[in-house]
């Protein structure tokens, strides 16, 4: 199944929860077989419009769209890891978790076993397929959901802060395994999360968020270093030090929202002014940017 | 939603250190030992205080067992212990069999969880007690009363674990089970029942011991044999020691019952989190 990704596409997208708007007009374009990182600190909305593509929650405005269909609800073609482990079952065995998707679509006994072998195989756990996840690490256990949705062949893998409770070094190595996969299944992946790093070691583009409520797209950032990646290169080192700045001064709008001074911004540059210094071409305050539009001082930093 | 007293949170964590530290590290022998050296003690204490009363108003522990001996001998233990076994054991079961698929729709059903509701807040302040007279006139003396008063009120205590149950499923794990293909039907077959298990077992438990607070009340009022009987009838006698004997009978039985419950659930059961 490799090269088997779909687009996916969100126009104009609306999201409340009552009278809270979570995410407002939101447009990005994601192209097959990429992988795309949502990056902003809690609460910004990236997991809301995660769950929106997923279809767990409906858009009010404006519609996403996987390959040629409309999403109206969650379906097999997109996967989901949940960051907590207990999205698996745990009366059934690593073996059973993974073989749930294929038994529910109806797959033939045979065929189930030679795909869920294959999966188990894939994230290193064909040792532990008899385990219940009670009796796995953390890593193990994101490992098993892993394999559990790719069973389902699906052409979109939506992840939600994956790694984000294993520890440093455990998640080193589950980033490491994750590009092999990524590589392996040719699927689409859109994974959220709040740290730079992961997203520089992963994405193919990384794309920042303006903090919420009314969270939107901020900005696009192209990732286009050689694989494997090296946080330490000095590419990587520039783009980490824009992210954090983009990052870093939506961190301090949300704390003087909440009346926090200047001096206690949260900023790690130190700038009292909340505006990052090498990003003059970066717009902090502009939501709602095309999914096309990259800033040009995002490119510099790349090459 | 509706909190019953006959409900209990369910204790659902899988922390393998709380049975041991609710235990202690104490070995096997010495806990039991000491589980046998109390019961000593209260017999003791017992036969002590039974010496300043009359036979009639305290009999004493020896009076009680040559009372149990006595009941032995002529059958009349055994056919009161297997009576009302039976009638608990099959009210039981039934109820058990209906309250789990109740509870379920109830949890499933937004609807039809909001029309039984006014219902099941009348009938929580209904003991089963109340409808002994009603379920013999509408049933008769026979078996049917009885068994159904256990059957009622297990259903209710097994249907509101239940829903309690299917009510506090993990959004998270309905959410995966969406996203992997599976129909609400399937869902609620291989997500939300398995998630339910343990409060079903904790209900179907609690349900047990309801059983014999209702099967005496019923046998007393209308029986001819069954343990309440036996209970009411040493009065007929004035063999006090035949009514110690049937509360011994009923505490041993039911002790046995939830032991035996115990055991198999936590044995075959335990891949779903129940575990005693």
């Amino acid at each position: 199944m490799t090269g088997s990704g779909s687009p996916v596409s969100v126009r104009d997208v609306d999201i409340r929860f009552g009278d809270f708007v979570a995410v407002r007009q939101a447009n990005l374009d994601i192209g097959a077989g990429e992988f795309v990182c949502l990056l902003g600190p809690s609460g910004c909305g990236k997991s809301t419009l995660l769950n929106a593509i997923a279809g767990f929650v409906t858009p009010v405005d404006g519609e996403v769209t996987c390959g040629d269909t409309r999403v109206t609800g969650p379906d097999v073609s997109r996967g989901v890891v949940f960051q907590s482990a207990e999205a698996l079952f745990p009366w059934l065995t690593v073996r059973q978790n993974v073989a749930f998707g294929p038994r529910m679509r109806g797959v033939g006994k045979a065929q189930r076993a030679t795909a869920v072998d294959r999966y188990l195989a894939m994230v290193g756990l064909s040792h532990s397929a008899d385990r219940f996840p009670a009796q796995l690490s953390g890593g193990m256990r994101q490992r098993a959901q892993l394999a559990r949705v790719l069973a389902n062949e699906p052409s979109v893998v939506l992840m939600d802060e994956p790694f984000g409770a294993l520890d440093a070094q455990t998640r080193l190595v589950m980033q490491v395994e994750l590009d092999r996969i990524w590589r392996e299944t040719g699927a689409t992946i859109v994974f959220v999360t709040h740290d730079i790093g992961e997203a520089i070691l992963l994405a193919d583009r990384i794309v920042t968020m303006t903090a919420g409520p009314s969270a939107g797209i901020k900005n696009i950032y192209p990732c286009d270093l050689p694989r494997p990646r090296d946080l330490t290169d000095p590419a990587s080192a520039a783009l980490f030090r824009q992210l954090r700045e983009d990052i870093g001064a939506e961190v301090a709008r949300t704390l003087r929202a909440q009346g926090l001074d200047d001096g206690h911004d949260g900023r790690a540059t130190g700038d009292p002014a909340g505006r990052p210094a090498g990003a003059g071409t970066v717009e902090p305050s502009s939501p709602g940017v095309n999914g096309t539009r990259v800033a040009d001082g995002d490119r510099r930093a790349l090459r | 939603m509706s909190v019953d007293v006959r409900t209990v949170p369910e204790k659902l964590s899988r922390d393998k250190s709380a049975p041991t530290r609710r235990r202690g590290n104490w070995p096997r022998l010495t806990r039991v030992g000491l589980g046998v050296l109390s019961v000593l003690l209260g017999i003791a204490v017992w036969d002590l205080v039974s010496r300043n009363y009359t036979a009639f108003f305290l009999p004493s522990p020896m009076l009680t067992w040559q009372g149990a001996v006595e009941l032995v001998r002529d059958g009349t233990l055994w056919d009161s212990v297997t009576a009302s076994s039976t009638r608990i054991l099959t009210g039981w079961a039934l109820g058990v069999v209906i309250g789990v698929p109740v509870g379920l729709l109830m949890g499933c059903v937004p609807w039809l969880r909001l029309m039984l509701d006014p219902y099941i807040q009348f009938f929580r302040f209904v003991p089963p007690i109340a409808f002994v007279t009603l379920a013999i006139i509408w049933l008769g003396p026979g078996e049917a009363s009885k068994v159904a008063l256990i059957f009622y009120t297990t259903v209710f205590i097994v249907a509101l674990n239940t829903l309690a149950g299917v009510l506090s499923v993990d959004e998270l794990r309905l959410r995966a089970a969406r996203a992997l293909g599976a129909n609400p039907v399937r869902t609620l077959a291989s997500v939300v029942l398995p998630s339910t298990v343990p409060h079903v077992v904790t209900g179907a438990r609690l349900a047990m011991g309801n059983s014999f607070l209702t099967i005496v009340s019923a046998e007393i009022v209308a029986a001819q044999s069954g343990l309440g009987s036996l209970i009411w009838t040493a009065r007929n006698y004035a063999k006090t020691e035949w009514v110690f004997v049937g509360i011994i009978a009923l505490g041993l039985l039911g002790y046995l019952f939830d032991w035996i419950l115990r055991m198999v659930t936590s044995k075959t059961l335990r891949r779903y989190g129940v575990n005693f």
